[in-house]
């Protein structure tokens, strides 16, 4: 996929122009957010849960080459393929030709970031081959020819008057009405893709997990889809990134008490499936060919980098869905797959800074996406760290890095900071205190288009508390 | 075998591990479990009404009945009930013969895979986990898998026996006596019927697979 990450603050201002779009974001917070909550309070465990899923993931990271070549002897065992790929490119082509093999005139897919990652829709289609999205919101967005603006709910962004109108008008040849209510816009979806599944030469399908003691590939989804993908077609192609893999049967069980409390707040995704290897002697249904396709794009570096943490993510998305910056701009501004922090600091690792160093900004360091982490990742450290690669590899603009530089100065000269920031408090506090906020301030114009300032009571904390000490003193205390 | 990639991959790994990349490995087989919450441990624990609470819970229906045969009675009232078709596809599964389908002669049975015309499906299950009212499902030659997706209502029979506290118990059991667990093709857990929140949030049952997940249990 194309990335527009390097006009990340363009890429804000068009989404804070957009009506909808807060109101949509919002139902993140009002709905996913106290789930989670709810399902991690009735289970008294999760917590310790958290930190073994966390210890099982970096001891498997370090690890990671017996583990990967553990899981493809399995996978071979059982009669299926690993292709290794170290650039988008080759899995893209090494995709296409699994496809060409098949003859292959459609596709049906499941919900993979990784295909997103390597752009495969418009490869495929460049190359007359159909995909078709399965997944209901990666439907609904292949149908608006728009990117996920989310990992887990591709089409948070839109309201179902806007999938009403783009229904209407995509499914003109299935003669369908305009309706409305998610209940028949999913009765609509659904109607039009059940004869797609059986129709397809090749099904696509990510992976949440891999696991080395089985060489099985495991997806969990709640519509469906996912299965139906990879088990009506002849050839079942899981594509992958190589941190996918896990030890064992009961590491995968202990992550997967996580994933789905974290995710969306169920206890448990409806579906969660282990697929090991192509259909057997006497089976009935499931795929003749069994492919998996394993791409690097940069992960093997990262392992030996300062960004190591960040593979341990499973991409439940609990990190956006309590993210106040993510909340207001939503998913496109971040201009790439990835979304959310865990998109701040993935893309600039896998697509490099330079084209994304503002992507760490996009944080008010609240710390609340490394609280809700289920893998314990410390986001705001690693978009620290970005942040810092950004300054000293001189990527932000001169005027930022004068203001930082400045910035420095004052803060590591603490008498001058603070009559300073006195100085500043009194001015603002004496011009503003009447209206209590400003709304244009000089050099601030861009900071203050979507909000106010609070005008300062007119004192520092620091003078306050000088004369609290200073009147203490005096009463003898 | 010539793949550049794959050396190149492994290259690039080794070499970002380092000398610590030769670590014995800890993790090998699932024999040894991890952490097991409590809700399924305590003793006296009634797994059976555990596991119908958290069925519910997700919007299963559960009937229960005594003894197998009143199986077939059971599907018939819950067809009759929601006006669904008696032609069936059923799991070619040997312990569903055990089931005297004879006492309900108005169902109609094919025994296969799942067809796209299939409206109503019939299976056993593997086990049932108690921890949070799912089933786990076994593929082979007598258990398609696409019976667990493709029609629209899917009625699941279980033997009271079959229901476990954990997600690990169900492993043993299919681990049983050997060394090296045997995967099956395919393995799926199921928590209630296809659902989707893809639309404003809004919880929508039946998105691609079953609109409906039934669930009869029969024995003590």
């Amino acid at each position: 996929m194309e990335s527009t990450a390097h006009t990340f603050k363009e890429n804000v201002d068009d989404a804070l122009q957009k009506k909808n779009l807060k109101t949509a974001m919002r139902r993140l917070e009002t709905t996913i957010g106290p789930a989670r909550l709810a399902a991690r309070d009735r289970l008294p465990e999760f917590d310790a849960l958290c930190d073994l899923a966390r210890e099982i993931k970096d001891h498997t990271l370090a690890n990671l080459d017996v583990y990967l070549e553990n899981y493809e002897a399995k996978v071979r065992a059982q009669g299926g393929h690993v292709h290794w790929c170290a650039t988008p490119e080759e899995a893209r082509q090494k995709i296409l030709d699994l496809c060409r093999a098949a003859d292959a005139k459609t596709v049906t897919k499941g919900k993979s970031m990784i295909a997103e990652e390597i752009g495969l829709n418009d490869f495929l289609e460049a190359n007359d081959i159909e995909p078709i999205e399965t997944d209901l919101g990666e439907y609904i967005i292949q149908l608006a020819g728009e990117p996920p603006s989310h990992i887990i709910a591709p089409a948070v962004h839109m309201t179902k008057e806007d999938i009403a109108d783009l229904f209407f008008e995509k499914h003109q040849i299935y003669d369908m009405p305009r309706r409305e209510e998610p209940r028949e816009l999913v009765d609509d979806a659904r109607k039009i893709l059940r004869p797609k599944y059986g129709a397809a030469d090749v099904g696509i399908t990510g992976a949440n997990f891999l696991i080395a003691e089985t060489g099985s590939s495991i997806i969990v989804t709640n519509e469906g889809n996912g299965d139906l993908t990879q088990s009506l077609p002849k050839t079942h192609i899981v594509v992958a990134s190589l941190e996918k893999v896990v030890p064992t049967l009961a590491d995968v069980t202990t992550i997967l008490r996580v994933l789905a409390r974290s995710a969306t707040g169920q206890e448990f995704s409806t579906y969660t499936t282990f697929s090991t290897g192509p259909r057997r002697d006497g089976d009935l249904d499931g795929p003749e060919n069994y492919h998996v396709v394993l791409l690097d794009n940069g992960r093997s570096a990262m392992l030996g980098g300062e960004f190591r943490d960040m593979l341990r993510c499973i991409r439940c998305g609990a990190c956006m869905n309590n993210c106040p910056v993510y909340g207001s701009i939503g998913g496109h501004a971040y201009g790439w797959v990835y979304v959310g922090p865990m998109g701040a600091v993935l893309t600039p690792s896998l697509i490099g800074l330079e084209d994304a160093h503002d992507l760490p900004n996009a944080s008010s360091f609240c710390g609340r996406c490394e609280e809700v982490c289920p893998m314990r990742i410390p986001l705001p450290k690693l978009m620290r760290l970005l942040r810092e690669q950004a300054f000293t590899e001189k990527l932000a603009p001169a005027r930022e890095r004068w203001a930082m530089r400045v910035w420095a100065a004052l803060a590591t000269r603490p008498r001058l900071y603070r009559a300073l920031s006195e100085a500043v408090a009194r001015v603002l506090g004496n011009s503003g205190w009447r209206r209590g906020a400003f709304r244009y301030l000089p050099f601030a114009g861009g900071w203050l288009a979507g909000r106010d300032l609070p005008a300062p009571e007119g004192r520092t904390f620091h003078s306050l508390w000088r004369e609290r000490t200073r009147l203490e003193a005096r009463a003898g205390r | 075998m010539n793949e550049p990639s794959r050396d190149r991959i492994f290259a690039g790994i080794r070499s970002s591990l380092g000398a610590d990349s030769s670590t014995p490995l800890r993790r090998t087989s699932s024999y040894t479990s991890n952490l097991i919450p409590a809700r399924t441990q305590h003793e006296g624990i009634d797994l059976k009404a555990l596991f119908i609470e958290m069925a519910e819970t997700v919007k299963c229906s559960v009937a229960r009945v005594a003894a197998t045969d009143e199986v077939p009675q059971a599907i018939a009232a819950y067809l009759a009930e929601h006006n669904l078709p008696t032609d069936l596809v059923m799991a070619p599964d040997r312990r569903l013969d055990e089931i005297p389908w004879t006492a309900a002669p108005m169902l109609a049975f094919r025994r296969s895979a799942a067809r796209e015309s299939d409206l109503v499906a019939i299976t056993g299950t593997f086990a049932a986990i108690a921890e949070t009212g799912t089933l786990m499902m076994v593929s082979d030659a007598e258990r398609p898998n696409t019976l667990n997706f493709l029609p629209d209502n899917h009625i699941v029979v279980v033997d009271a026996n079959d229901i476990v506290a954990t997600y690990e118990d169900a492993w043993m059991r299919l681990r049983g006596a050997g060394e090296e667990i045997e995967m099956p093709r395919t393995v799926t857990f199921i928590t209630g019927p296809s659902r989707t929140s893809d639309i404003e949030l809004v919880p929508t049952l039946g998105a691609h697979g079953p609109r409906r997940l039934h669930i009869v249990i029969s024995g003590e």
